[in-house]
This record gives C-alpha cells, sequence and structure tokens, in this order.
C-alpha cells in the first residue's frame, strides 16, 4: 500500500489536492470495510448453514424412523425396522441440567460473594486467578475424574440419601449398581460449571458501585444487609445470564456425560438408579457403530439439542435486556 | 435526639499511609459544624471517622477517641453496625437504592431494624420526606424508582432516608458538589432545619456555603504534600470568616492558596 | 442556638424504638474457629456412631452443624441481625469449601496418578503396535494432532474473528451489526458436539474422509465467537482520542485501524486469542466424530485419521484396564499442563500490557 503515497503527494491537476487524497483513502478503507463486514457475514453465513445441514440430514434421518422420534423409548436406527426417539434422551438432558444448575448456582453466588465481599483481601485476588483456571480445566479430565473418583465417592452418599429420604420418591434407589446416575452426573455437571458461574457473578458483584454499598453501611446495615440491599439487586441480571451460560454449558456437555452414565433407554424420576441418557452422551456412545442412516439419527438429535441451547440463551438474553430496561437510569 | 461528638487525639490510616493525625475537636449538639480545607487536607477522611466508615475502606484504621455524649465509638464491645444507625450520613453523589422505590429508599433503614407495620412505616415515610422538603414533589409517585427524580430531589431523597431512622448526627460530605445552584440553596434551606433536631457536621469546598450554613467552621490543612492532614483550628463561623486566629486559614480563605 | 444543652426530646417517633446504647453484647472475633472445630467434631462424632463410611457425608454434617451452630448461638447470645449476618457468613464460606474441595481434588487426582506414566518416553512414543491392555507407548501422535488442528483452527478463526469485532466496534450500525453481535451470541453457546456433528453432515454430503482439517474446522466455530468477544471488549477499551488523533492526521479510517486501534488493543487481543486456544484444545467431541482417531503418527492434517489429547484420554479409558488409565492420566496431567500454560502466559500478557490499553 506503500505506492498511494506517491499519488497522495501528487494530485491529478485537474481535481483539488482534497479529492486525490479521500479517493485513496477510499479505495483503502472499502477493502477493509468489505473484508470486516464480510466476516461478520461469514458468521451469519456459517450459523444459517448449520441449522440448514443439520434440519436437512435430520430430515432424512427422522423420514425414515419407524416409530415416534418424540416419543420412543429406543436408540435403534440400524434395527429392522429402524426405531428411535429422544423422549429419554430430552427427559436425561433436562433432568440431569435441572439438578446441576440447583446444585451449582446458589454455591457459585456464594463463591462469588465470599471473594467479592468476605474472603480476606490477600486470599481474594489468587482465589478468583485459581476460579478463572479451572474454568479451563478441559471436560474429558473432568470427565474421567468423575468416572474414577467421584462415582465411588459417591456411592455413601447415596445409600444414605436412600435410606433417609426414599419418601420423595425421588431419593429412593430401587436398582443396585453404582452410582452411575443422573444424580452423580449432575453433580458432576455442577462441579463443572462452578467455575464459570463464580467467575462471571464475580465481576458482577465487584462491579456494583461503591457508593450504593455505603449508602446501606450508613444506615447501619450488617454486611448480609449490604449485600441484600445493594449488591444481590444490582447483580441480578448478571447472575442469571451467567446461570445461563452454565445451564447452556450443562446441556450440551459430552464426555464428562459419556464417561459416568451408564446408558439406558429408560425414563425413571428414581435419580439415583443407574441408567438414562442425555442428547451429547447418546451421540459420543452411539457414534462408533452408526451407519449411514444411524448418523442422520444422531444428527436430528443433535439439532434438537440445538434448538433447546437456542431456547436457552435466547431466553437469557431477553431476560438480560428486560432488567436492563427496568434499571436502565441507574447512573 | 441530638447529641455531642467529642473527639481527642485521633488520627487515620490508609494502610500504612497516615491520613490525619492528632485531631481534637468538640462539636454542639444541635449545631452546624462545617469543615473546610484544600483538597486532600482529610476532612472528608475525618468525617468518615465520625460513624466508623472509614474502617470500610481497605486498609482503613483508626487510633484516638470518639465519645458520642458518654459513649467512645471505637470503645471495645461496640458495634460499628450500631455507630453508623446512630450517627447517619449523606454522601457527595446522590445514592439512593437504583433498584427500590421512593418509599422502599426511604423505609430502608427502618426495615433493616425490625417490622413495621404498614401504617407506621406510612407515618415515618412522610414525616421523613417533610422533613427533607419532598414530600410536595413525590407524593403522588412513591412507588416509582428514586433514580427517576432529578440530581437535587435524588439528594433530598438521600437526606430523608438518613434521617428517618432519627439518627444523633448527621453527617454530610460536600452534599452540593453534585448539584446546581437551585437544588444546592434547597438543600442549605433544609440543613438551616434540619439542625433544630440533629447535631450536622458537614464537609464543603464553597466558603460562601460554610458561611451561610453553618455555626461554627474548622480549617484542615496539609503541613505538606504527602504529610497527614491536621486541623488548624475551629472557631465560631462568624470568627473564622472575619478574623481567624492562624495566618494559614486566613490564606485559604482569601484565596491565596487552596 | 449553638449551645442550647440537652432539652427534652423532641415528639419521640414513636418507631425507633428505645435508643439502644452503642455498646451491646458481643461474640469474641475468634468465635467462627469455636464453632467451626466444635461442629467438625460433632460431625465426625455423629458420622461415627450412624457407621458412614463415605467422607461426603461427614463433611455435609460438619457443614450443616457450623451453620446451625453459629446461627443459634449468635442469636442467643447476639441479636437476630447478627444472627442473619452470621447465617449469610457461614453460608458464604461453607459454599467456598464445598466447591474448593473437588476442585482441588481434580487437580490432586490428576497429578498425582497422572505422574505415574509420564516420563520422556511416553511423551516421544505413539500407541503404534502397543495392545491398548497393556502398559508401554505413548502420546507423541495426540500431541502433534492437538498442536495441528489447534494451530488450524488458530488460523482460520483468528483472522475472521478480528474482522469481525472490528466491523462490530468501527464500522457497525444498524440491522446487519445487530444481526451478527446477537448470532455471535448465539454461537457461544453451541456444544461442541453440535458444531461436529454439523461438520459431519458437511462431510456426508459431500462424501469427505475424516481428517484433521475436519476436526480444525469445528473447532474453528467454536473459536471464533469467543475470539470476537474478547476483542471486541478489548478495541471498546481503546480511547476515542486516540483515533480521533490520528484521524485529524488525515490518516485514512483503515490505516487509523491497523495502525493505531489495533496495535493499542494487541495485549488484550492475544490474551483473548490464547484463552480461546486453551478452551478448545480440550475439546474432545468434535474430533471423536470428525478425526476419528488412530494410533499412529500422522502428522498431515489433511488427510486421515489423526488423534489429539482430549480425544486419546477418551480412548485410553474406554480401554479400561489400569495402563490404560494410567496413560489416560498421564496424557490428562499434559493436556491439563497445556491449558493452565497457555492461561497463565495469557493472564501474564494481560497484566504486563494492561497499563498501555489506557484504561
Amino acid at each position: 500500500m506503500a505506492s498511494t503515497t506517491p499519488t497522495d503527494l501528487t494530485p491529478p491537476p485537474t481535481g483539488p489536492a482534497l479529492d486525490g487524497g479521500k479517493s485513496t483513502g477510499r479505495l483503502g478503507d472499502k477493502i477493509f470495510i468489505g473484508l470486516s463486514r464480510g466476516s461478520g457475514i461469514l458468521v451469519l453465513l456459517i450459523m444459517a448453514s448449520i441449522a440448514a445441514f443439520l434440519t436437512y440430514r435430520a430430515v432424512l434421518g427422522i423420514s425414515k424412523d419407524e416409530g415416534n422420534f418424540l416419543t420412543t423409548f429406543d436408540w435403534n436406527p440400524a434395527g429392522d425396522p429402524p426405531v428411535f426417539g429422544i423422549a429419554v434422551l430430552l427427559f436425561g438432558t433436562v433432568v440431569s441440567s435441572i439438578i446441576a444448575m440447583v446444585i451449582a448456582v446458589p454455591i457459585a453466588v456464594g463463591i462469588a460473594l465470599f471473594i467479592s465481599h468476605y474472603a480476606p483481601r490477600r486470599l481474594a485476588a489468587p482465589l478468583a486467578y485459581v476460579v478463572d483456571l479451572l474454568a479451563a480445566v478441559p471436560s474429558i479430565i473432568y470427565g474421567i475424574w468423575g468416572a474414577l473418583f467421584l462415582v465411588p465417592y459417591l456411592e455413601g452418599l447415596n445409600l444414605w440419601l436412600d435410606q433417609f429420604f426414599a419418601w420423595t420418591y425421588v431419593f429412593e434407589k430401587t436398582e443396585v449398581g453404582v452410582a452411575r446416575s443422573l444424580f452423580t452426573v449432575g453433580i458432576l455437571l455442577a462441579i463443572m460449571i462452578l467455575p464459570i458461574v463464580t467467575s462471571v457473578s464475580r465481576e458482577v458483584f465487584l462491579q456494583v458501585p461503591r457508593m450504593n454499598e455505603e449508602a446501606a453501611l450508613a444506615l447501619g446495615a450488617t454486611r448480609w444487609e449490604v449485600i441484600r440491599m445493594s449488591v444481590l439487586p444490582f447483580g441480578r441480571s448478571g447472575v442469571i445470564s451467567a446461570s445461563m451460560l452454565g445451564l447452556g454449558r450443562a446441556l450440551g456437555e459430552t464426555m464428562a456425560v459419556a464417561t459416568v452414565l451408564s446408558p439406558s433407554f429408560l425414563i425413571s424420576l428414581h435419580l439415583l438408579n443407574p441408567g438414562g441418557g442425555t442428547f451429547a452422551q447418546n451421540i459420543a456412545a452411539k457414534f462408533d457403530e452408526a451407519d449411514q442412516l444411524g448418523r442422520d439419527a444422531l444428527i436430528a438429535s443433535g439439532l434438537v439439542l440445538f434448538i433447546l441451547t437456542l431456547l436457552v440463551n435466547g431466553a437469557a438474553r431477553l431476560i438480560i435486556a428486560r432488567r436492563k430496561e427496568y434499571s436502565g437510569a441507574n447512573a | 435526639m441530638a447529641k455531642r461528638i467529642d473527639v481527642s487525639g485521633l488520627t487515620a490510616y490508609y494502610g500504612s499511609h497516615k491520613a490525619i493525625e492528632d485531631i481534637s475537636m468538640t462539636v454542639e449538639p444541635r449545631s452546624v459544624t462545617a469543615f473546610i480545607g484544600p483538597s486532600g487536607c482529610g476532612k472528608s477522611t475525618f468525617l468518615r471517622t465520625l460513624n466508623r466508615m472509614h474502617e470500610v475502606t481497605p486498609g482503613g484504621r483508626v487510633e484516638g477517641k470518639v465519645m458520642l455524649d458518654d459513649e467512645n465509638l471505637y470503645g471495645s464491645g461496640v458495634d460499628p453496625v450500631t455507630v453508623r444507625r446512630t450517627v447517619g450520613m449523606v454522601f457527595q453523589r446522590p445514592n439512593p437504592f437504583p433498584t427500590m422505590s421512593i418509599f422502599d429508599n426511604v423505609a430502608a433503614g427502618l426495615r433493616l431494624n425490625g417490622s413495621y407495620k404498614k401504617s407506621e412505616l406510612a407515618d415515618v415515610v412522610e414525616r421523613s420526606l417533610k422533613g427533607a422538603n419532598l414530600w410536595n414533589e413525590v407524593k403522588d409517585r412513591l412507588n416509582k424508582p428514586g433514580s427517576g427524580l432529578s440530581g437535587g430531589q435524588q439528594q433530598r431523597l438521600c437526606i430523608a432516608r438518613a434521617i428517618a431512622v432519627e439518627p444523633d448526627v448527621l453527617l454530610m460530605d460536600e452534599p452540593c458538589s453534585a448539584l446546581d445552584p437551585i437544588s444546592t440553596l434547597a438543600i442549605e434551606d433544609l440543613i438551616g432545619e434540619l439542625k433544630e433536631r440533629f447535631t450536622i457536621v458537614i464537609v464543603t469546598h464553597n466558603m460562601q456555603q460554610a458561611a451561610r450554613v453553618s455555626d461554627r467552621t474548622a480549617f484542615f490543612n496539609l503541613a505538606a504534600v504527602g504529610q497527614p492532614g491536621r486541623l488548624i483550628e475551629i472557631d465560631d463561623t462568624e470568627r473564622i470568616f472575619a478574623n481567624p486566629s492562624v495566618q494559614a486559614t486566613e490564606d485559604y480563605i482569601s484565596g491565596r492558596f487552596g | 442556638m449553638s449551645h442550647a444543652v440537652v432539652s427534652g426530646p423532641k415528639a419521640a417517633p414513636p418507631s425507633p424504638g428505645p435508643r439502644r446504647s452503642l455498646n451491646s453484647r458481643s461474640l469474641p472475633r475468634w468465635a467462627p474457629l469455636g464453632f467451626a472445630a466444635v461442629s467438625v467434631l460433632l460431625g465426625v462424632g455423629i458420622s461415627l456412631a450412624a457407621g458412614w463410611e463415605s467422607r461426603v457425608q461427614w463433611g455435609l454434617v460438619s457443614a450443616l452443624l457450623f451453620v446451625l451452630v453459629s446461627y443459634v448461638v449468635t442469636s442467643a447470645v447476639e441479636n437476630r441481625r447478627q444472627a442473619t449476618d452470621r447465617l449469610a457468613t457461614s453460608l458464604v464460606w461453607v459454599c467456598f469449601i464445598l466447591a474448593v474441595i473437588p476442585l482441588l481434588s481434580l487437580i490432586w487426582v490428576t497429578v498425582s496418578r497422572g505422574v505415574k506414566a509420564l516420563d520422556g518416553y511416553f511423551l516421544t512414543h505413539s500407541m503404534a503396535g502397543v495392545p491398548g491392555f497393556e502398559a508401554g507407548g505413548g502420546v507423541y501422535h495426540a500431541i502433534v494432532g492437538t498442536l495441528e488442528q489447534v494451530g488450524l483452527a488458530t488460523l482460520v478463526s483468528v483472522p475472521v474473528g478480528l474482522l469481525t469485532a472490528v466491523y462490530l466496534v468501527e464500522y457497525g450500525k444498524g440491522a446487519l451489526a445487530k444481526a451478527v453481535t446477537f448470532f455471535v451470541d448465539v454461537m457461544t453457546g453451541i456444544p461442541s458436539i453440535v458444531a461436529g456433528l454439523f461438520l459431519l453432515s458437511i462431510m456426508l454430503m459431500f462424501d469427505l474422509q475424516p481428517s484433521g482439517l475436519m476436526g480444525a474446522l469445528a473447532l474453528a466455530i467454536l473459536m471464533i465467537p469467543v475470539v470476537v468477544r474478547s476483542t471486541e471488549e478489548m478495541l471498546k477499551l481503546v480511547p476515542n482520542e486516540l483515533r480521533e488523533a490520528s484521524l485529524a492526521l488525515g490518516v485514512p479510517k483503515w490505516r487509523t485501524i491497523v495502525k493505531v486501534v489495533i496495535p493499542t488493543a494487541l495485549g488484550g487481543i492475544t490474551t483473548g486469542v490464547m484463552l480461546a486456544i486453551a478452551r478448545i484444545a480440550g475439546e474432545t467431541a468434535p474430533i471423536m466424530l470428525l478425526v476419528f482417531g488412530t494410533q499412529l503418527i500422522n502428522a498431515n492434517p489433511f488427510d486421515g485419521a489423526q488423534s489429539s489429547l482430549p480425544f486419546y484420554i477418551w480412548e485410553q479409558y474406554r480401554v479400561g484396564s489400569e495402563a490404560s488409565y494410567d496413560r489416560a492420566w498421564a496424557a490428562a496431567l499434559v493436556l491439563i499442563a497445556f491449558v493452565m500454560i497457555l492461561n497463565l502466559v495469557a493472564r501474564g500478557i494481560a497484566r504486563w500490557k494492561a497499563p498501555q490499553t489506557g484504561r
């Protein structure tokens, strides 16, 4: 582009100097705008083609399904006739993610508050750092840790829950077997999404304007009352978006579930029983043996997972947008 | 009921940095005492030691005694939370709770201290808003967020919030510095009324304001940059502005520095 | 007026109740430690008495007792408000401890079990000719695969991500920019397995064979939104004065961006890219679908199956023998070390460059 400089210095005699300078600049600008806008459009294209390709293959697959894709409790696309359905997968995905959220969100908010408002100052910064690092631990490592270490440790807890809380139905263990259950998966997912939910929440809590906290303090509020009056209201939308981020991860998590769960095509609300399945886990487990139709079937289930995560993300964004409007003028 | 503040030998630190050194003074009940002095001389820091807000800042710590009538704010067994409930504070920038309505803002302090009947709460809120000369402007929109008010109204809302819990002392940290002249005037009038009921301490950068609202004025200064701030003198406001006993005070007031 | 000494109280307000003295009964500062000690003792006692074996239960019982004891004692000695405050404090501490234990255990287990099989041989050999259930073999082919796939993904996603961010910050207005912002957000939430399925369906359509490139493209889909987001944040931090100063000198906008804006934000952008790399380096699912995995060294990412570190861990885990578990942990340690080093360096750059981005 160095060659443009002489043009700048020697404008064509017919036009005023200003025009000459502008037009060469404009050419560069045009190329650059084109490139950057092109990248933006590429992002849109990628999203569109993800939706299009997945839908196309999914339709191919579902059209050959002899069962009902939504309600069948089986996954046998190689059978004769081919039968497969997502009922169990949808149930398992939603249930394990809900368990993960119920456990992880309160604890993550607790840790975030601990780092932002409770921990001794010398401890807070390194802690925040460690939490951020843990958010980067690959899921497969959580997976083998969960399968080889957490599962044996949770057996006692499962027995205990069964012993004292069997009346809740949910915690009644009716089948013998190791703790490779949806409940264990939920706990593992909770541990996995803790760091990310924590670090986003912490960021928000730290952004609470100092003067809002001082207002509460000056009224004679205890530390908890300060948090309740000024920190939590301010941070609510941030915590919601952090949770949704976590939920998105939990819904789509593959490896950790695939290593821990012993899958079965049953729906049971006895969460401690081994068995069940999730979309991502099923794809990982069935992919190796899948033929052409099998792959299309898996892609169809992936499409459902895709839509599910889109809905969650969309909901999160809506909530945040509404919150922003509500507390818009909080200068 | 208003109380007397008696400070002796007070020194405050930020970490290892000494911000103010060896300050002693008496603040009479039901009067307005103004703190003036150049920026960074520690008047705000000193103000914040009077309701133990200073120690909220990381590294903040205090030596010395602050007697409120016959009790030491820094005595052992004294809960800073109780202190702040007794010594209210209004800040430089209006800081209503952004997510609360006007009503809830005023009621916030009361709600902390136990349960009240709705009618009682409404009474106190109305009385406090009237006390802050804000009632007529907001009585029709008590359920709207406090952040929708103008700056001056927000500041009076904060004053209403502070007096709703009936503190003994009201501290004001440059309460008008973020406001326009008309709102400032409204606040100054209000201060004149509030001193009937409270002991008021106000930090201000505006010397006319100090002269207008205060009964006594304290002048703070630094010996040099990096040195801790000190109390140079405290006297009746008229004396300070007409005939101060220290040369530095006169220099400052006549605009020769600061 | 200023000397009006204390007269009768003015129309005492009905509400605030009797004026309390500043002094109130309070617990000593070491009280929380005491509570903790008592509840751990009690918890262990109860657990032993009940014959529970799992430490998880011991911990949960002790934690519960701690919360209860501190609440009850505080509300007896001090008051309800202080007790609630103490309750919140102890809950927050309990949360912290509950969460730290599994996370520390994860690191500890990975390191302690990973060092068993980790040595020079392991790092420099593939699994060629080694039966999965026997000891021996190594991770070299997986490291090669990971580096190539991640490298390719970075090559694709950094220019796209950077330019998209530039578009959003410097040019973007109107419907297109809004759409791009929205879909970048959506893209952030795509599960890795869905990205994998997307490329799988392309492979099925065009009858392509599995290769490192396919995996890299899936990784790029995961990486682009992360790069866009972090770059956007960094570009927004560049003060407008700098842009104006450059434009006022008659420099065209695109040169201003290339020569002034991006260099100013470069530290932050680098950090963002490295964090994104660290994130995709641990992705297993797309590799499983698109790269297939092999025991052999394949240094050509454009042709034929490759392995990768996370995939290798999964593969060794599935073999299910002691020797393969050892290899899985050792590979996990290598992967964690890789990711952590990237993270540490990235954050180091961020800290080192921070003052220059003019915050």
